[in-house]
């Protein structure tokens, strides 16, 4: 809006009137489309709050009459899913298992890789770098049967060190992409200046490359902690029973309904899925908007 | 014992040749700047000394010592860079040790040799800061006491004045040229700065598309440059050079610019005897043509007068720059600035003849 209005100072001058209008218009149209947005978000959070009696009475849309927090602790704790009834807590632990170890050890290598690809020039790094950045643009399910045969023959399957790498491994090409692009921006003199002085390919890395990082750091961390989390299709395929990661144990949740569809504490759960995410990104997302945006170094 | 020798070096990238058989010998304490346009292949050669790049053919001795295996950090070289490339997220006193930290040099030396660099620099308030709160030349300090720090055989400069601005680059220039002066350094630098290149240089050799034209102390390449190019390249405003005719005259060869009437006739130098009759091309720098009465060096015989029509006037306060018409070219002329000239007129200039230039227009090469 304020640049709008330096845009029209030097020119034509635009009535006060007209220009108010305009701006309520856009914010109008802006509002609609964020509440479009949100709807969904919504309707989980009051369902969340409504016992399974008043939305089989009522309606799937409506306000809570009474306040069901309790739905959040029988997710939590005693929810039956797949006739173990233990609540999602162990599924979201073993989220929390597939994910952080992942998320830390692929954003690690991929710093390394994209350092590498970037500021080290070797024979056919840019091929390298081209195979690694393919695997963004394979479709998971092309990978399901060759990741399945890796599984069986080392051994992990149904393992939460087989997601793990799996997921460590797939997250590298992500990783090391942004991290590539990030570190080419570091002049090549500063790497020259680092080999007369006598400093080796981790040295720089470690004192000079990685208290630059930062930034891109933030960012990796944040798409691949969001991505491993909300992952489901290996999650559901790799694992069963109590090994499932909350996504797939989610599906099994909203499986078990035999009597009456527990909307309420299924919508709970939901919000405690989505929780990790929904958190890292109110504390991280201005970062990762400033770092996908920042120019590294200056 | 040479500093520095580079024997016979050529750079190849891809089916590009960057260096075409470089050979330079420096001497212990020299100072040696590389000068050239930019894309000569300069910032190469020195990139090869440094051991960052590695030369296609050709090797590389420092201190009497072949480095062509020998990794950049182990040739006890020094290098100062355009851009400083101070480690963004270390302090000062952080940049200048990194090179000991790093050589595992006990932290009681390090701290000596800093205090030592920072006292030398006057940047001892400054130690403590990170290279983002310095300015232009605190940086340009720093990147410098990284490379004194370390004491090495030969100091490399790669165009370390081109990132600050006018003012300071003088002041910086003077302070390099002192401390050579005071620590009898070895230092080969370069600079697309021909100006820098006559200031600091004990000698200069200039480059052009990966060939060294000529590699000299200063006062020769200013005075009597190699080929067409060195001369037209040292010197700002540049030399005038202008075809012209080589007669024999009544008191040695003649060379004679223009043709009817207007025509210029300047004596040549006797080595040029055996181009009588042919065409060449005449060198003569703009301080060497002034205005009338005025008395080049010792030899008033060697002071002769001409006509010449004004084309532009170009005060600059110390001097005045003159386009004046010589036979069918412009040239430059460097005169007082209490010489009143008017557009169009014809005036007269007083020429030094000692030291004009005979080139030969076909290999632009020096004739005399």
């Amino acid at each position: 809006m304020r640049h709008g209005s330096t845009c029209n100072a030097g020119g034509p001058r635009v009535p006060e009137t007209n220009f108010t209008i305009r701006r309520a218009v856009v914010y109008l149209v802006v509002f609609l489309i964020a509440a479009i947005y949100l709807v969904p978000l919504v309707v989980v959070v009051l369902n969340s709050l409504r016992t399974a009696e008043e939305i089989a009475q009522t309606s799937m849309i409506g306000w809570p009459i009474h306040w069901a927090w309790s739905n959040y602790v029988t997710a939590w704790l005693d929810f039956c899913i797949a006739q173990t009834c233990t609540g999602i807590r162990p599924y979201m632990l073993n989220s929390a298992l597939i994910t952080i170890p992942a998320t830390l050890i692929s954003t690690l290598l991929g710093a390394v890789a994209g350092y590498s690809v970037a500021l080290w020039r070797f024979r056919g790094d840019n091929w390298i770098y081209g195979i690694v950045t393919l695997g963004i643009f394979l479709p998971q399910q092309m990978r399901l049967i060759p990741w399945t045969i890796v599984l069986r023959d080392i051994g992990l399957t149904n393992t939460l060190t087989g997601l793990v790498m799996i997921h460590t491994i797939q997250g590298l090409s992500f990783t090391t992409l942004f991290c590539r692009n990030y570190y080419v921006a570091i002049p090549q003199d500063l790497m020259k200046a680092a080999r007369i002085d006598g400093a080796g390919f981790f040295r720089i890395f470690w004192r000079i490359v990685l208290p630059l990082s930062p930034p891109i750091l933030i960012v990796t961390v944040i798409w691949q902690f969001t991505h491993i989390w909300n992952e489901f299709l290996y999650g559901v395929t790799f694992t069963t029973g109590q090994q499932q990661p909350i996504t797939a144990a989610l599906i099994a949740l909203s499986a078990a309904v035999a009597d009456v569809p527990q909307h309420g504490v299924q919508s709970a759960a939901v919000m405690l899925a989505a929780l990790p995410t929904l958190l890292v990104y109110l504390f991280g997302g201005r970062y990762f908007v400033r770092g996908l945006t920042a120019g590294a170094v200056k | 014992m040479s500093a520095l020798t580079v024997r016979d070096v050529h750079k190849r990238f891809g089916t590009t040749d960057v260096l075409k058989g470089i050979d330079l010998e420096m001497g212990s304490g020299e100072f040696t700047v590389l000068v050239g346009p930019s894309g000569c292949g300069k910032s190469t050669l020195l990139n090869i000394v440094a051991g960052l790049e590695r030369q296609t053919s050709g090797s590389i001795e420092i201190g009497g010592r072949v480095v062509d295996d020998v990794a950049p950090k182990d040739r006890d070289i020094a290098m100062v860079f355009q851009s400083y490339a101070l480690y963004p997220s270390m302090t000062v006193r952080q940049n200048i040790t990194f090179g000991m930290e790093c050589r595992n040099v006990p932290r009681a030396q390090r701290e000596d040799a800093v205090g030592r660099v920072a006292k030398l620099l006057q940047i001892e308030a400054l130690l403590d800061r990170k290279p983002a709160q310095l300015s232009g030349g605190q940086r340009q300090r720093v990147a410098m006491g990284r490379a004194l720090v370390r004491d090495p055989l030969l100091f490399l400069f790669d165009e370390p004045l081109s990132n600050l601005d006018a003012q300071l680059r003088v002041e910086m220039r003077m302070e390099i040229k002192q401390l050579h002066h005071r620590l009898g350094s070895t230092i080969v630098y370069v600079t697309h700065d021909q100006i820098e290149a006559m200031t600091l240089a004990t000698r200069i050799a200039v480059m052009r598309q990966g060939v060294v034209q000529q590699f000299a102390d200063p006062e020769t390449i200013y005075n009597r440059p190699a080929n067409l190019f060195v001369a037209r390249f040292m010197g700002a405003p540049p030399m005038n050079t202008l075809p012209a005719r080589l007669e024999a005259g009544p008191g040695g060869s003649v060379a004679v610019i223009g043709h009817d009437a207007t025509a210029i006739r300047l004596p040549a130098p006797a080595e040029a005897a055996n181009w009588i009759g042919r065409a060449v091309m005449v060198g003569i720098r703009p301080e060497c043509i002034a205005e009338p009465g005025r008395i080049f060096g010792d030899q008033p015989a060697a002071t002769m007068t001409i006509t010449a029509p004004v084309e532009m006037i170009e005060p600059t306060g110390a001097e005045t720059i003159v386009v004046i018409r010589l036979g069918e070219e412009r040239a430059l002329a460097r005169v007082s600035p209490d010489l009143r000239l008017h557009l169009g007129e014809t005036a007269r200039f007083a020429v030094d003849t000692r030291k004009i230039c005979l080139f030969d227009p076909g290999t632009e090469a020096r004739i005399a």
